[in-house]
């Protein structure tokens, strides 16, 4: 451990020193390793998960040499095959008041419109697995950054102390009280009409990294509170003590002693955070505040079957499993990433 | 006590300021876009831009634009929409309160009494097939889009089984509590359970740990050591002590309800709420509503959490002296 650099009779050769392992003996890294394959339920949801990843980085495949389509043209006078019948895609109907169209239903043939297609005649299961890449991609991203920024403002909260604390905590304060999903659709709208651009960093309007960043932001105080609790914790220990005593800079301090300490605070937090931010994602999008079209995600696809909801239920219910499968498996993998690093984490409330 | 009162409520008042002050950086100086244009909506006319930005100040400085919005919104509340010309914004977010205060407060109350019983059976009968049930409820509480939800739930009462077995479900809509009481429970019923569904299996689940462990408390042995029934010492020792950390997370989960779950909640259920507001306001690009709304509905959070922290220190005298 990073405890030992400090110690008289540790090589001291300037910047790093690894400290290897007694043979036999395993790390707490491995240890934790070695407690979550055990976890049955963790292992299996992490399964569920990998098995939802592969599936939608095959999406190309999928549309391509299954299903025949391209899930981003609109396909409204075309037709396919049902039992050996040609039928068309759409077909004009008045149910009750509204003059509309009726898209053809589950056919449950992956070459023919295995789930039926959307109200522009595409397929919605090609749709499905190419929407599920921008889900994933945006929970995952925005869950990665957001850790990462959290970690550089908890611990250098924690560790500075004083002013900078006292700034940084009141920052954190002020977004943790503003409900996030107003901030995020007031982030949104005005973004959305616009985009940003800050020097020579510009982000258009309809790009994904739009919500990602807007995602990753509104949840910083999640993870920052906790990890700055924990570093004011750390900070009066003997190890860091020592490490001051010898004249070690604060920029070493934090890097080598303290953040190895929080990590697994940190790595905790990852699958949790990705569940929510795509559900933060999907509600986004279903309110026309997240990814926009031509891009696709799972909850643009709800919103697209709003209108169908009734006449052709597959569109909007099947997204929602999938945000729901993927979002259990990635809280129940996360319980057990918690179990094996940081047992006495608490996740909800903060710090 | 009544010090910590006045402590909690002064800090949510500088929150309060610094909310604002961050939706008027968001709306009005982000970099970019002329926000007279955004304010105005789509393709608007020089004649609307010229009057937002006089009725703004964009001619002046930021303070004094500030100013001049706070006043628009709070004292002579005449935030007017320029998508539909001529609109005022606060009357409509005031029309709108009672449906989102009747959902939400009614989705509260039945998920706090879900999650208390459920949390203590879950504690009481702890070892049994009854527990990892409900601990089950809760991942997936948290993890289901509750638009989702209330879409699949529409679909059942309203379309599928419509003609059976939920022939008596009113059509989506909203009735005052005034006009029709019974009319208002039923119209409010499923948007209710829906919400309902996905808070009480945390609150399960979070009860549950919390009674378990005062269960294990030299003042339960105590208890037992006297002869008290094991109800009793679930109920009046045990539990009474567990119910303070949910209340505490009760305030951060109601606040989140109000301005998120309830909004998409009223979308899925057509009920005109603040929530539904917002969202038609988002179709259209309408930013005087949408800062109406937001701005309102996070004051409100604000404010619940402030009071719901005054209980928590009404309940337990350690926060007193934090």
């Amino acid at each position: 451990m990073a405890v030992v650099a400090g110690l008289p009779g540790a090589p001291e050769s300037g910047g790093t020193v690894a400290v290897p392992p007694a043979p036999g003996v395993a790390g707490p890294w491995r240890n934790s390793l070695t407690q979550l394959t055990r976890n049955r339920a963790a292992v299996g949801a992490a399964a569920v998960f990998l098995l939802i990843v592969l599936a939608c980085l095959a999406a190309p495949l999928y549309a391509h040499h299954i299903a025949h389509t391209d899930a981003f043209r609109s396909n409204i006078s075309g037709t396919t095959v049902i039992d050996g019948k040609t039928v068309p895609v759409l077909r004009p109907s008045s149910t009750g008041l509204q003059l509309g169209v009726t898209p053809v239903g589950p056919t449950w043939d992956p070459g023919h419109y295995f789930l039926g297609a959307d109200n522009q005649g595409r397929d919605v299961m090609a749709r499905l697995l190419y929407a599920g890449r921008n889900s994933l991609f945006i929970g995952l991203t925005s869950a990665v950054l957001c850790c990462l920024v959290a970690t550089v403002v908890g611990v250098v909260a924690g560790y500075a102390g004083g002013v900078v604390d006292a700034v940084l905590s009141r920052i954190l304060d002020v977004v943790w009280a503003f409900p996030v999903y107003l901030l995020a659709i007031c982030l949104s709208v005005v973004l959305l009409t616009s985009g940003v651009h800050i020097g020579p960093v510009g982000v258009d309007a309809g790009s994904i990294w739009v919500p990602i960043f807007i995602i990753a932001v509104i949840y910083v105080p999640y993870v920052a509170r906790p990890v700055r609790g924990k570093v004011i914790a750390l900070r009066h220990r003997d190890f860091i003590q020592a490490a001051i005593g010898i004249g070690a800079t604060d920029r070493r301090i934090m890097r080598r002693e303290i953040l190895p300490n929080v990590t697994p605070t940190v790595i905790v937090f990852i699958p949790l955070m990705t569940a929510l931010n795509m559900l933060t994602e999907s509600a986004l999008s279903f309110l026309s505040v997240g990814v926009q079209p031509p891009d696709a995600s799972w909850g643009t696809i709800i919103n697209d079957g709003l209108g169908l909801l009734y006449t052709r239920p597959a569109v909007a219910l099947v997204p929602g499993l999938l945000i729901a499968m993927t979002a259990v498996a990635l809280n129940i993998f996360g319980d057990g990433v918690r179990d094996a690093l940081d047992p006495g984490a608490r996740l909800r409330g903060g710090a | 006590m009544l010090a910590f009162a006045v402590r909690r409520f002064v800090s949510a008042f500088l929150v309060l300021f610094a909310i604002s002050v961050l939706v008027f950086l968001i709306f009005f100086a982000t970099p970019g876009v002329d926000p007279a244009a955004r304010i105005a909506g789509r393709n608007a006319d020089p004649a609307t831009l010229a009057q937002v930005r006089h009725a703004f100040g964009f001619d002046r400085p930021l303070p004094v634009r500030y100013v001049l919005m706070m006043k628009h919104l709070f004292v002579t509340r005449d935030l007017e929409s320029f998508v539909n010309r001529g609109a005022k914004v606060i009357p409509q977010i005031t029309h709108a309160m009672p449906a989102t205060l009747s959902l939400v407060l009614g989705a509260a109350v039945i998920w706090v009494v879900l999650g208390v019983v459920m949390g203590s059976a879950a504690a009481a009968l702890r070892g049994t097939a009854v527990d990892p049930l409900i601990m089950m409820l809760g991942v997936v509480g948290a993890s289901l889009p509750v638009y989702w939800v209330g879409e699949a739930v529409n679909l059942v009462t309203q379309s599928r089984l419509h003609d059976g077995v939920f022939s008596w479900v009113p059509p989506l809509g909203y009735v005052g509590l005034t006009d029709n009481p019974g009319q208002w429970a039923l119209h409010l019923l499923f948007p209710w359970l829906t919400l309902a569904l996905l808070y009480a299996g945390i609150y399960a689940r979070l009860l549950r740990s919390e009674v378990i462990a005062s269960l294990n408390e030299d003042y339960v042995t105590t208890a037992r050591a006297k002869g008290i029934s094991e109800r009793r010492i679930l109920i009046k020792h045990a539990l009474r002590c567990s119910l303070i950390p949910f209340v505490s997370l009760f305030g951060l989960d109601f606040g989140a309800l109000v301005g998120g779950s309830a909004l998409l909640t009223e979308v899925v259920f057509g009920l005109p709420g603040v929530g539904k507001l917002t969202y038609d306001a988002l179709q259209n690009v309408d930013l005087p509503v949408i800062m109406g709304t937001v701005l309102y509905a996070a004051f409100f959070v604000v404010l619940t959490n402030a009071l719901v922290d005054v209980l928590y220190a009404r309940l337990d005298p350690r926060v007193r002296h934090a």
